[in-house]
């Protein structure tokens, strides 16, 4: 069981915080990880490409960087085989329907005052809470 | 030019946040979501402390004209709470909740190189690929 990372949290957090409002005052983007994901997928703007796998190899860098740090990531992954799979599947269908992810809704989105990314937050953070429930007390 | 070095150190720092929260570990973000056992809180300091930045930074940044290193901001621009949205959602909120991933700390948690991971997010551009031919149908 996990002892809460108060410290971690709020210092992660801001530093999350403040990556969204940088991207959004330079780039003039919004910081939603699926969005940027989705759009080098989809995008056939070649501009449109570039600047979005530089900020996901930037993404992979920045972790791999507090693992230089702390000699190690945290990381206990929750499931695997088909079940990883199926999920993985889930959050990037979810996310592209939805229009937005954690970040995107939740971060940034609320930020705007969104109503759409109020709703969407709500409704992934209970899904999920009930989907855990589900799966880890019930079957 | 300087827009990509920019995305790259923005992207850098924001995935620096991501492991320093610990929010890549799916135990904590299990833990957050599994209200009825041993509730961690540690996800919502991290949200705590991120929207501690966005709510009064977002408004200030866009008052300006333009973006620093780009032409224009690029907002979203629906507004309506529509079936796509809701239904979006909740098909995100059950992928979420069976492996504690989303699709950030997901993305950052490849630096680990666990084959698991890798497995996760192949999946999820999967997803978004097949989610995309659904939006776009006419």
């Amino acid at each position: 069981m996990n002892e809460p990372n108060i410290i971690g949290g709020l210092l992660g957090g801001a530093l999350i915080g403040l990556a969204s409002a940088l991207l959004l005052l330079l780039n003039g983007r919004i910081a939603g990880i699926s969005g940027i994901l989705g759009g080098v997928i989809k995008s056939n703007v070649p501009g449109e490409r570039v600047w979005r796998v530089a900020f996901i190899l930037g993404l992979v860098g920045g972790a791999a960087l507090d693992a230089l740090i702390r000699g190690g990531l945290p990381l206990r992954m929750q499931t695997a085989g088909p079940m990883l799979i199926f999920a993985g599947l889930l959050v990037g269908f979810g996310t592209r329907l939805g229009s937005g992810c954690t970040s995107g809704h939740g971060v940034c989105g609320l930020a705007r005052r969104s109503p759409r990314s109020l709703v969407a937050t709500m409704i992934f953070m209970i899904v999920a809470a009930l989907t855990v429930f589900l799966t880890r007390h019930y079957f | 030019m300087a827009a990509i070095v920019s995305a790259l150190f923005i992207g850098a720092l924001f995935g620096f946040g991501l492991a320093v929260s610990e929010m890549i570990d799916p135990a904590r973000v299990i833990g957050f979501l599994d209200v009825t056992g041993r509730w961690d809180p540690t996800l919502l300091f991290v949200m705590g402390g991120a929207l501690a930045v966005t709510v009064p930074g977002f408004p200030l940044i866009l008052r300006r004209v333009r973006p620093l290193l780009a032409e224009f901001f690029v907002l979203p621009t629906r507004s309506k709470l529509d079936g796509s949205l809701i239904a979006g959602a909740i098909v995100f909120g059950i992928g979420w909740g069976i492996a504690g991933f989303c699709p950030g700390p997901a993305l950052a948690a490849l630096s680990s190189g666990s084959p698991g991971v890798a497995l996760f997010v192949v999946a999820m551009i999967a997803g978004q690929w097949a989610g995309s031919l659904l939006e776009q149908r006419p």
